[in-house]
């Protein structure tokens, strides 16, 4: 049985797993530097451990989790590619790792080069004139480019205040929509999975700000029309905001500033190939058309022909979101990821996941429903709803079920629009037989499904620990370790 | 090709399979003048090899902290971070792994993330902590946005003594929001008690105090809190020094409502400033309107101990435009870092690191009152930072200490344009500061006199 008591629980008084130099100045009371009503009557109770102890734990713990580097992981829309191990090993190069973000400009001049010309690939990849660096994930970058789009219309005259998203969206952009004051529009998608042109015509007016859309959208199919609905919300006087996360399909094929789109954010976490590290940290840098450059964050990064330097001076700047930069050690990931791989290796990266993932999906749509029947891009959309009908197996009893064959089951039950979905991607650093072996995986749990259904509902069996109750979670909110328990 | 595992006689097959001559062929949803001809302009490819060589030319155009002796501040500390988290947090199972959604293959970091809320519940003394934020200046304007989510109102206190970065933060998604942020201005290096008095009203939203502040200062934390707290429904949001909780009051002893702060010195590398992390608490009554991702434990269906991301519907995949936050991902990794670093200090450790600051920054502190041409500010207790003052230009001294290995500041006059602070710098000792340096520091700075 693998160990799972908590780190608190292993605590003992007296135990240390940490080494201090003796105090070499004259150690003062501390009440006399710093009244006693300023000062805690008690050091906080954290636990107290030998690094053994320490080293231990969390060892153990790690081995609990499925990940990139342990198994098959084509969560939709998340893009779990492989994170190459020259670039973490680059990161941690002292010259990168150890510079403090108030160093003067003259002795960080290396990575100011860097995050300069990540600046310019990133614009060039996304079609787009000028990028900051400096949101710390996808859905910053969201928040930035909403913030961006109503400062620019606001310079213009009227902030206007409603932002249209299809049904299909990611939830993040609902949400930062709200974040942003504008009122949320939902328009529909059409039979072939696009954004229905006649509902977008009726919601355009001069009210509206933006349109926010992912492209290839969450059913991993590009809009068709794209041309048109960008050329629509323009002529409503609206600016198009692009969801990056899908991003992984289109390079070097088709550039969202090509298409029309004004704002553009990047998942480097996904596309670029750095580990998204149990949920994070990521980066989403902004692209956006000259016009909505003079509103971007300070400060940018610039080149004067002899060094290159921090830029405050943006009379127009919507400000700061953040502390710094950005989080250069992500930057500097997906940089070295973008040298390594050239314009032709983007491409070629495109082209297999795009390949890979119509491969699984057209050999899938034999077991599964495909609700919308065309190629995919990156990734598709698979429904449950067969099983559902005909043997009571959810969706869910499916993802469980993969757990037991060591592999991380699609997202499921997104993007709303589709009953029972499971969205797959299976990315371009995955192999044949892995392919090959998802496939033969899909198809015996189809037909659990439909001989021993009650089976399925039981799964998973083989994992650390079986169905959690969720409910239980939010009813008996337990989300914090207190010394009162200690024991219990 | 690099990362590609494909020969093309997979391809083919692929390809055969699909009944498609060429693999452009599934691409073809994109409208033909939408299609990019030509080539991406990129530099590449490299091998592995020529990447390196590219790096090291890089790298020799920094130079990182092992080649001077850091007194810079400002919200970023140079720590010493101990090699078992490096270690622990390099394993593949943790760092390639993403957002715990399927509980039963993610128990690794659903009870790391668990034990993260806890530790920090622990430092800060508040009920419950959620899985992490960007870094300390989003976490503050997150904490606005969710005091008004609490209560309607959309008067948000900002004293000038908060950092200038996190403030410039506020204000920039505080006008997104539709939310008024006020400046209260400052008396020496602490809030200017009497004006915080006259803004205080029933639009109070909250009252955000950092402690110690942007100038290192202690703030009269007590009073601040009870002053917020005689409006009608306005809160009290704590921006703190996670490392100063070795020994100054626990923000819920001074009846903080949301603690915030950057969580950096918690085992994290510098790096230019990112990746960091914001950690966020708050009382057990406001955790629905937490932003951010939540771990809660709960039980298997044999009775079994296990942990599963709680309370979703605040989040934006569930509640989508209602939800409290868009954040989705956070900055996992570092939160890890952070709960090992404070399992390996321990309630000892944690309290020595914070008195090593102290009674090096007071020694530092204490030399340069015997150093003609600079003046430490201002007379208030301070932690591991303070502000000092120069006769001569800044950029003087700047560059004078440089030629020295020292790094020191920021200078405060490019926040504060005020005349009292023209040619102020922050100076910041941490525990791996010596002695010895302190004295070269105080000589440079003599000579420089």
């Amino acid at each position: 049985m693998k160990e799972t008591k908590l780190i608190f629980e292993k605590s003992h008084p007296g135990r240390k797993a940490y080494s201090l130099p003796p105090l070499d100045v004259l150690a003062e009371n501390v009440e006399d530097l710093i009244p006693p009503a300023y000062l805690s009557k008690e050091a906080p109770p954290l636990p107290e451990l030998s690094e053994l102890d320490v080293i231990r734990h969390f060892t153990n713990l790690s081995k609990l989790n499925h990940s990139v580097d342990t198994g098959f992981y084509p969560l939709g829309s998340c893009t779990m590619k492989y994170n190459p191990r020259i670039n973490e090993e680059l990161a941690r190069l002292e010259e990168f790792l150890h510079l403090h973000p108030y160093q003067p400009q003259e002795t960080i001049q290396g990575a100011l080069q860097l995050m300069f010309e990540l600046q310019q690939f990133l614009a060039e990849i996304g079609g787009v004139d000028k990028v900051t660096l400096q949101p710390a994930a996808g859905a910053h970058g969201e928040l930035t480019g909403l913030i961006l789009i109503r400062a620019y219309l606001e310079q213009q005259g009227n902030p206007r205040s409603k932002v249209i998203i299809p049904d299909s969206a990611h939830g993040t952009n609902p949400a930062t929509v709200n974040m942003c004051g504008y009122e949320l529009v939902e328009v529909k998608s059409d039979s072939r999975g696009g954004v229905d042109l006649d509902s977008l015509k009726a919601l355009l007016d001069e009210e509206v700000a933006a349109l926010m859309l992912t492209n290839p959208n969450t059913l991993g199919l590009y809009d068709e029309n794209i041309d048109v609905i960008c050329q629509l919300v323009h002529e409503a006087g609206g600016l198009l905001y692009y969801d990056g996360a899908n991003a992984n399909a289109i390079m070097g094929y088709s550039r969202p500033g090509d298409m029309g789109f004004d704002v553009v954010h990047f998942n480097l976490h996904k596309t670029f190939a750095t580990p998204h590290g149990g949920g994070g940290p990521g980066a989403g840098p902004v692209g956006v058309k000259e016009k909505l450059a003079p509103f971007l964050p300070v400060p940018t990064v610039e080149f004067d022909g002899e060094k290159y330097y921090l830029r405050y001076d943006l009379p127009h700047s919507i400000g700061k979101i953040k502390s710094f930069y950005g989080n250069f050690n992500v930057l500097l990931k997906a940089y070295a990821y973008i040298l390594t791989m050239g314009s032709e290796g983007l491409k070629k990266v495109s082209e297999d996941a795009v390949l890979n993932a119509n491969y699984l999906m057209r050999a899938l749509a034999e077991f599964y429903e495909l609700p919308y029947d065309r190629n995919c891009m990156h990734e598709f959309v698979l429904s449950g709803r067969k099983q559902l009908k005909e043997s009571g197996v959810k969706t869910l009893d499916i993802a469980k079920r993969l757990l037991d064959e060591g592999i991380h089951p699609p997202t499921v039950y997104f993007p709303l629009i589709v009953e029972e979905a499971m969205m797959v991607e299976p990315t371009e650093t995955e192999n044949l037989e892995t392919l090959d072996r998802f496939i033969s995986v899909m198809k015996k749990i189809a037909e659990e499904a439909a001989e021993n259904p009650a089976a399925l509902k039981e799964a998973p069996h083989h994992t650390p620990v079986r169905r959690l109750d969720e409910a239980r979670a939010a009813r008996q909110l337990d989300i914090a370790w207190k010394p009162a328990n200690r024991g219990s | 090709m690099r990362y590609l595992p494909h020969t093309e006689e997979d391809r083919r097959k692929m390809m055969d399979f699909l009944e498609i001559e060429k693999v452009e062929d599934l691409f073809d949803s994109i409208p033909k003048k939408l299609r990019f001809q030509g080539k991406l302009q990129l530099p590449g490819p490299l091998a592995e090899s020529q990447l390196r060589q590219h790096f090291n030319s890089l790298a020799k155009k920094n130079m990182p902290l092992s080649k001077s002796v850091c007194f810079l501040g400002g919200g970023a500390y140079d720590h010493y971070i101990p090699a078992a988290i490096g270690q622990l947090i390099s394993r593949g199972e943790f760092y390639t792994a993403y957002t715990p959604y399927q509980a039963e293959v993610s128990q690794g970091t659903l009870q790391t993330i668990y034990e993260y809320q806890s530790l920090i519940c622990l430092l800060t003394g508040m009920d419950v902590s959620n899985a992490s934020m960007y870094d300390g200046a989003s976490a503050l304007a997150e904490a606005a946005w969710m005091s008004h989510q609490i209560n309607r109102l959309t008067k948000v206190l900002l004293p000038e003594t908060v950092h200038p970065e996190y403030r410039r933060t506020v204000h920039t998604y505080a006008r997104a929001m539709g939310l008024e942020v006020v400046g209260i201005p400052r008396r020496g290096a602490v809030t200017n008690l009497e004006a915080l008095q006259k803004q205080l009203d029933d639009k109070v939203a909250c009252l955000a105090v950092q402690q110690p502040n942007f100038f290192g200062a202690l703030e009269p934390v007590d009073r601040l809190g009870e002053m917020v707290h005689q409006t009608k429904k306005g809160l009290f949001i704590a921006v703190v020094d996670p490392l100063s909780l070795g020994l100054l009051a626990r923000p819920a002893d001074y009846g903080a409502d949301i603690v915030v702060g950057e969580g950096q010195a918690l085992g994290n590398p510098l790096s230019l400033g990112g990746p960091y992390l914001g950690f966020f608490a708050c009382r057990e009554r406001y955790v629905r309107k937490m932003p951010g991702r939540i771990v809660g434990a709960t039980l298997d269906k044999e009775g079994k101990k296990g942990f599963v991301l709680t309370l979703q519907a605040r989040e934006q995949h569930i509640r989508r435009h209602r939800a409290t936050s868009n954040i989705c991902s956070n900055q996992a990794l570092n939160a890890l870092a952070a709960a090992i670093y404070l399992c390996l200090m321990g309630k000892e450790g944690i309290k020595e690191v914070a008195n090593h600051c102290l009674q090096k920054a007071n020694y530092l502190k204490k030399g340069l009152q015997s150093i003609k041409g600079f003046q430490v500010l201002y007379p208030d207790p301070t932690f591991k930072e303070f502000a000092v003052k120069a006769d001569t230009p800044w950029e003087k001294v700047q560059q004078q200490l440089l030629k020295g290995g020292f790094l020191a500041g920021p200078a405060l006059s490019q926040y504060y344009p005020e005349k009292d602070l023209a040619n102020a710098f922050l100076l910041a000792v941490t525990e791996q500061r010596t002695k010895e340096e302190m004295d070269a520091l105080l000589n440079r700075l003599e000579v420089l006199s």
